[in-house]
């Protein structure tokens, strides 16, 4: 079945618990919106769902699963927009982009139109240091656009992005959604969503 | 995409990073050529004090000018989040290690190669002896690499960690030294080198073997 499913995951960080006991399933088709304030663990468990810090009890499962026994073909599904954009700074976002297709396993020919759909095209032989924030993440989002992966896991997606971005964003993660795939998204903004209300979970202590 | 294409998508990234960072490139080599080229200076311009002393001071520089390129060898990558792009895809991740680790040969390893010849003149080393250092620091280097990754790797996360990092590959880099510097001078004197040449290629066949999964799994802890 496709889905990802957290069982039973427990993290601490120092004397704060940021999750205990959480499970919780994500199938195709539907999308997770993970809320909560800064420092909740937003981040972590994003990490923790694609595999890259080990809860300490608990297991995430993809396809029935484990991620970590699986990382592999999981990678392949897998889409992770992580809080850092992951662009190297002394490249051009041409040549990052080129690298991230590369990865994929694809030619790269489909960077222009995708450039061209986030307003980055005067950039493209620019180097990523010279990029604003928000440019820097349209580049990252980019790159998780490109990918043909089933899951994606988005920390942040809209953070830094104007109004015009937000919304390719969320029409693109609507899309996504539509078309059978997943996604997991930590925001403490809310994304907009005109059909049916995406499935929530809140981290941290309200009090 | 299969894995040799994967190999050389990263070989050839961390080339592109590499030529858009001259001056990190450089300066490990500039302190190999600097150090090797004063000793000659500040000792006794006697040949035969400089051709006992040349193929020690050589592969000491040739190993401190690798350990000053190590620091940066994945924290940069870890730090811009690169990494976890690597950790994340398709392929294993000890596949994109070596590729890093090849790299890093190909930056710094092999332009001392290059280099020891010229200054090994300065050092009145005869031909047989210049052949031996190329060799030892052809089989030598690589390793000197690989060790240094798991290095690097365990120390990404640790702040001012050229020290910590030093004080950890560093005797495991000793016997690289001693059989390279002594091939090269029993070369000089006319004898045998067969013995530590191959003994050179034992470890970096062994380093081969087992050091990129270490590396691959230090990497996965520094991320946690």
């Amino acid at each position: 079945m496709t889905s990802l499913t957290a069982t039973e995951l427990t993290l601490w960080r120092g004397p704060n618990c940021l999750f205990e006991d959480l499970s919780f399933q994500v199938a195709a088709g539907s999308l997770l919106l993970v809320r909560g304030p800064n420092g909740a663990g937003k981040t972590t468990l994003l990490r923790v769902l694609c595999g890259l810090t080990r809860p300490e009890t608990g297991h995430v499962e993809w396809r029935g699963k484990p991620i970590e026994k699986n990382r592999q073909a999981f990678g392949a599904e897998l889409a992770y927009f992580g809080h850092v954009d992951g662009l190297k700074a002394d490249l051009t976002v041409m040549q990052n982009l080129a690298f991230s297709a590369r990865l994929f396993g694809q030619s790269g020919d489909r960077i222009p139109g995708l450039l061209d759909a986030l307003s980055l095209s005067q950039c493209a032989r620019l180097e990523a240091r010279y990029l604003s924030a928000g440019q820097k993440r349209r580049t990252a989002l980019a790159r998780v656009l490109m990918s043909d992966a089933t899951v994606w896991l988005l920390d942040e997606p809209v953070t830094n992005l104007d109004a015009a971005g937000r919304d390719f964003v969320e029409d693109r993660l609507r899309a996504h959604i539509a078309g059978g795939g997943l996604a997991v998204a930590a925001t403490h903004e809310a994304l907009r969503f005109t059909s049916d209300a995406p499935a929530e979970i809140t981290l941290g202590d309200p009090a | 995409m299969n894995p040799g294409r994967f190999f050389f998508a990263i070989v050839l990234r961390e080339l592109q990073v590499a030529f858009k960072r001259w001056g990190d490139l450089a300066s490990p080599l500039m302190f190999f050529v600097i150090v090797s080229s004063l000793f000659p200076l500040a000792l006794s311009p006697k040949h035969e004090v400089l051709r006992n002393l040349g193929p020690a001071v050589l592969w000491i520089a040739a190993l401190l000018a690798t350990l000053l390129s190590l620091n940066a060898l994945f924290r940069t990558d870890i730090e811009d989040g690169t990494m976890e792009q690597l950790v994340l895809s398709p392929y294993p991740l000890t596949l994109a290690i070596f590729a890093k680790t090849v790299a890093h040969w190909l930056l710094n390893g092999l332009p001392l190669v290059v280099l020891a010849p010229a200054l090994a003149v300065t050092y009145y080393l005869p031909a047989e002896g210049v052949r031996a250092l190329c060799l030892t620091l052809l089989i030598g280097t690589p390793t000197l690499s690989l060790l240094g990754a798991v290095g690097a790797a365990l120390t990404a996360g640790v702040r001012q960690s050229g020290g910590l990092l030093a004080l950890l590959v560093l005797p495991l880099m000793l016997p690289v030294l001693m059989f390279g510097a002594r091939a090269t001078d029993l070369a000089g004197s006319g004898e045998q080198i067969a013995g530590p040449v191959y003994l050179l290629a034992a470890l970096l066949l062994l380093a081969l073997s087992l050091l990129p999964f270490a590396t691959a799994a230090a990497v996965r802890i520094s991320l946690d």
